[in-house]
This record gives C-alpha cells, sequence and structure tokens, in this order.
C-alpha cells in the first residue's frame, strides 16, 4: 500500500461518479454518481491521512467532512426530487433544465 | 497481504462504481453502489481508521436501503423489465471522465510527494480515534459547529422542500 495507490483508488472512483453524474437521465442515478465522486474525496483524505501526516488529525477531519456533506447532498437531493416531481411530475434532468442558457 | 487485499478491494471498489450506471435496473444499481460504499471503508479500515471505517460501513448500510426506497419510488425502469437508455450524452461523458482520470493519475504517478512526517508526531497514534475525538473538541471545534449547524439548516430545508404545504403551512392552516 502506497500513497499512489490510494490515490489512483480515488481517482478511479470519483471519475467513474463524474461519468455517472454527466450521462444519467435520472436525477437520483445522477446522484449516485456525485456519492461516488464524494467518495473518491474520502478515501484520498484517508490515504493522505496514513501516508503523509497520521500524527495530526486534520485527515481524519477531512473524512468526517466529506462524509457529512455525502448525507447532507443526498438528503437534499432527495428533497428538490420530491418538490420537482410533486411540482411538474419530472423526474429526469432533461425536462428539468430551466436554467440552462 | 494487506496490499493484496488493498488491490482485491479497489478494483471491487471500482468495478462495482462501474456497475451502477452498467445494469439495468435502479435497484440493482443501488446496491451495487452500496458494494463499492462497503469495500471504500474496508480500505478506511486498511488504512488504519478504524472508527472512520466502520461509520462509513454503518452509514453507507442506513444510507442505501433510504436510497432504495427512493429508487422504487422514482424508478425509470423497474426491475429491468422495460429495457430503455437511461443515459444522455454518453460519449462525451465517457470522454470527459476518461481525460479527467488520465490527467489525476498522470499527476498521481508523476508528483513527488512527501514522505510521512518525522519527529514528534510524526508515527500514527496509538489511538487514532481518541485523537479524532480530541481534535474535534479542540482545536477543531469550528469544523464540528459548522457540520451541526449545516445538518440543522439541511433537515429544515428538505422539510421545507418536501412538505406539501411547506414548513409553515403556506395553504392557511386547513389540514
Amino acid at each position: 500500500m502506497t500513497l499512489e495507490a490510494f490515490l489512483l483508488l480515488a481517482a478511479a472512483l470519483f471519475c467513474v461518479g463524474l461519468y455517472g453524474a454527466l450521462s444519467q437521465q435520472s436525477i437520483v442515478m445522477l446522484m449516485m454518481g456525485l456519492e461516488l465522486m464524494v467518495n473518491g474525496l474520502v478515501v484520498a483524505a484517508a490515504g493522505f491521512w496514513s501516508f503523509v501526516s497520521p500524527g495530526a488529525a486534520d485527515g481524519q477531519v477531512l473524512v468526517l467532512v466529506a462524509i457529512t456533506v455525502m448525507a447532507l447532498e443526498m438528503a437534499m437531493g432527495f428533497a428538490v426530487v420530491t418538490a420537482l416531481f410533486r411540482a411538474r411530475d419530472v423526474d429526469v434532468t432533461d425536462e428539468a433544465g430551466d436554467l440552462s442558457g | 497481504m494487506q496490499a493484496a487485499g488493498f488491490w482485491v478491494l479497489a478494483v471491487a471498489a471500482t468495478g462495482a462504481g462501474a456497475a451502477v450506471f452498467a445494469v439495468d435496473s435502479m435497484a440493482r444499481a443501488t446496491f451495487a453502489l452500496l458494494a463499492s460504499f462497503l469495500c471504500a471503508g474496508a480500505e478506511l479500515l486498511l488504512a488504519g481508521l478504524s472508527y472512520l471505517g466502520v461509520l462509513v460501513v454503518l452509514m453507507m448500510i442506513m444510507e442505501m436501503l433510504v436510497m432504495a426506497v427512493f429508487m422504487v419510488m422514482y424508478m425509470m425502469n423497474p426491475a429491468g423489465l422495460m429495457p430503455m437508455t437511461m443515459t444522455h450524452n454518453r460519449r462525451g461523458a465517457l470522454a470527459v471522465s476518461g481525460t479527467a482520470f488520465a490527467a489525476l493519475a498522470a499527476g498521481i504517478l508523476t508528483v513527488p510527494w512527501p514522505g510521512r512526517r518525522e519527529g514528534p508526531g510524526g508515527g500514527p497514534p496509538h489511538d487514532p480515534t481518541a485523537a479524532l475525538g480530541r481534535a474535534l473538541m479542540g482545536p477543531k471545534m469550528l469544523v464540528m459547529m459548522v457540520i451541526g449547524v449545516a445538518i440543522l439548516a439541511t433537515m429544515i430545508a428538505t422539510i421545507v422542500l418536501a412538505a406539501p404545504r411547506g414548513r409553515y403551512d403556506d395553504s392557511g392552516g386547513a389540514p
């Protein structure tokens, strides 16, 4: 196990999530892509903690923040999907492009 | 042994993550995502973060079960019975994510990363969980406070968005 290995795993998870966030039509699937991207951040922070400065707690605190972001992102995402679905019967991104230029 | 475990889990995490967008049922996708998160949690355990690894595993099991319920509610393709495409601009997304991975991997492999910090406090603490707790209740208290307020704001905002009449019952009080 090396720092590079951890970061490569983090990059792979991030990019798989990026593909999902860009390509999925369903808003719920798009959120799964976002979760995978944050998951990559968690793995990268754990790698930095373990291989650069395990004596300081900064890496662990970063992991905690990323996990919180994951949970809050999912809660807000589902609330937005519910509000959108209730107001307009929409559950795909293509029909929710009101802000596209 | 540890390195072998790391690579097996890494391949499993990435493979399950890719399977999320490859399987044709959204319920199956949820459980593929759960598998990916569990592998990532096990990687944290391997790195010596016992508390945070277990936290990720437990939280993701809960989160994915909640997600499975929403999946059933907003499913585009129930149980894979109606084959349909659920993607748009697939080629562009593949190109963007492939380029991003190539750039990140090039950076990861070429940057001279610092070694483990030497001197007092350089090695891993005897108990990383206690170190995290002491940091959160001491010098990192601001982080903890911001997280707490963010969770409270999210709880209020989700109720405002998701309740049919909003947090303060805009319709005038009739149930």
